[in-house]
């Protein structure tokens, strides 16, 4: 516990499920981004999963979404302490995109339109834990939240569900990605509450 | 995307420290500077923020981020807050929080919205409402340095009334050779203006920014739709994505 500041009351939950140490609920959907959102025709648009042997398995928006989709509802915490609560998207699995890839790799690296990147274990998009989603709470996802799609990863930061997605590179070592490269943690665990390097 | 690489001191900047108020500055009815005096301060850039912690009695915690909005100072840090009606935090610290009272701060944080006194590019920045203060650490950092390069800053408020660091921009724009101020209204102008009240557009970018073969670095700051505008006009006019970089403010700042 920290130094009290004196005649701080605060506003604590009254019930519900706990939130991760740090973290504060809102029903707005703020924006972190670092530079200006792209806009990526969907005719142009595509998804592509570069293996460690340079392999790629690419779709096309089409083919994207022709896969079985899902409607995960789950919480997202970003690192700026805000969260937010049982948001519904739909989307493709990565443990479908990433079936029948033939890898050794044990890193990933999300890249997306606009140049950002970010870096995770593989692991951490397998086991129905990650997405590719084109749709938010029933509408297609505006372009400020990512749109036309978005990884989703809500177990990590949301810094780590990259927007404007447009491919995975899998590799035998860790690439740390944009805001991991400026002082971000590299993993991104809430719940342990891993904002920055060293936490 | 370039890539920038922050200073060191890691494990320090990751530590929670314990800072001061030493003076507080009323900037308008719903904002104010907090001086705060924080021991061992490693030194920030400006444009970079700070996470702050309160601790209630009972042990709860909220932390919430701000912008820094003046340059290094020895161990002074300055942050400026506005009041989000309802909030958790900004009440607390604009209304309670008093001189010689602490808080837990840690810091700087962000490597990437950031202006160096070495760059050498000129600097467009717009700021929206409350978005103006890590520009406002650009622009003192600028004039601390007796740096040369060329600043504009375009600054859209709601009234005249809600202008941050009133005095000391319309000196700065005097006496900082090389720094331009322009003030955009949405809601009312003030009186003897010529002006009318709009939402920031195309015409105000291409009129008091810089032309895009100047290959500015332009700086946005403020809150969300503001920002996508801004951003979305200015790659319309044509300016390299990679040299814009943009800070959002949720409406939920607390």
């Amino acid at each position: 516990m920290g130094i009290v500041s004196p005649g701080f009351q605060g506003r604590r939950r009254p019930s519900g499920p706990a939130l991760p140490p740090g973290q504060y609920l809102t029903e707005d959907f703020p924006v972190l981004s670092a530079g200006p959102t792209p806009r990526v025709p969907l005719s142009d648009w595509e998804f592509v999963i570069t293996t460690e042997t340079g392999a790629e398995y690419r779709w096309t928006w089409d083919e994207m979404w022709s896969l079985p989709t899902e409607t995960p509802t789950v919480d997202i915490h970003c690192v700026t302490h805000w969260s937010k609560l049982n948001t519904r998207w739909e989307g493709v699995s990565l443990d479908t995109l990433l079936d029948g890839i033939d890898t050794a790799a044990s890193y990933a690296l999300a890249h997306s339109y606009g140049g950002y990147t970010t870096n995770l274990p593989l692991d951490d998009l397998r086991g129905g834990r990650a997405w590719i989603v084109h749709r938010y709470e029933g509408t297609a996802l505006p372009p400020e939240h990512g749109g036309p799609a978005r990884l989703l990863v809500p177990h990590l930061y949301f810094w780590k569900s990259a927007k404007w997605v447009r491919g995975i590179r899998l590799g035998l070592t860790d690439e740390p990605g944009f805001w991991e490269t400026a002082g971000y943690h590299d993993y991104g665990d809430p719940w342990r509450e891993q904002r920055y390097q060293g936490d | 995307m370039a890539r920038t690489a922050v200073p060191g001191r890691l494990t320090n900047r990751a530590s929670w420290r314990v800072a001061r108020l030493v003076d507080r500055r009323q900037e308008t009815e719903t904002a104010a500077t907090l001086v705060l005096e924080v021991p061992d301060w490693p030194g920030h850039q400006p444009g970079q923020h700070v996470d702050l912690r309160l601790t209630a009695e009972d042990g709860y915690q909220a932390a919430r981020s701000y912008s820094i909005s003046a340059p290094v100072d020895g161990d002074r840090v300055e942050v400026t807050i506005q009041r989000v009606p309802d909030g958790e935090v900004s009440p607390y610290l604009l209304d309670v929080f008093a001189v010689g009272d602490p808080v837990e701060l840690r810091g700087p944080i962000g490597g990437y919205f950031v202006w160096r006194v070495t760059d050498t590019a000129p600097v467009l920045l717009v700021g929206g409402g409350s978005g103006i203060a890590p520009l406002m650490a650009m622009i003192r950092a600028r004039g601390m340095a007796g740096s040369r390069v060329p600043f504009r800053l375009i600054y859209s408020v709601r009234t005249g009334r809600d202008v941050y660091f009133a005095d000391e921009l319309r000196r700065r724009a005097r006496d900082d050779h090389g720094l331009d101020v322009t003030y955009l209204y949405t809601r009312e102008v003030p009186e003897g203006s010529a002006a009318t009240p709009h939402r920031i557009g195309v015409a105000d970018l291409n009129t008091h920014g810089w032309p895009p073969e100047l290959e500015p670095a332009c700086y946005v700051c403020g809150p969300t739709g503001f920002v996508e505008r801004v951003a979305d006009i200015l790659v319309a006019l044509g300016d390299d994505t990679r040299r814009i970089r943009t800070e959002r403010f949720g409406p939920t700042g607390g």
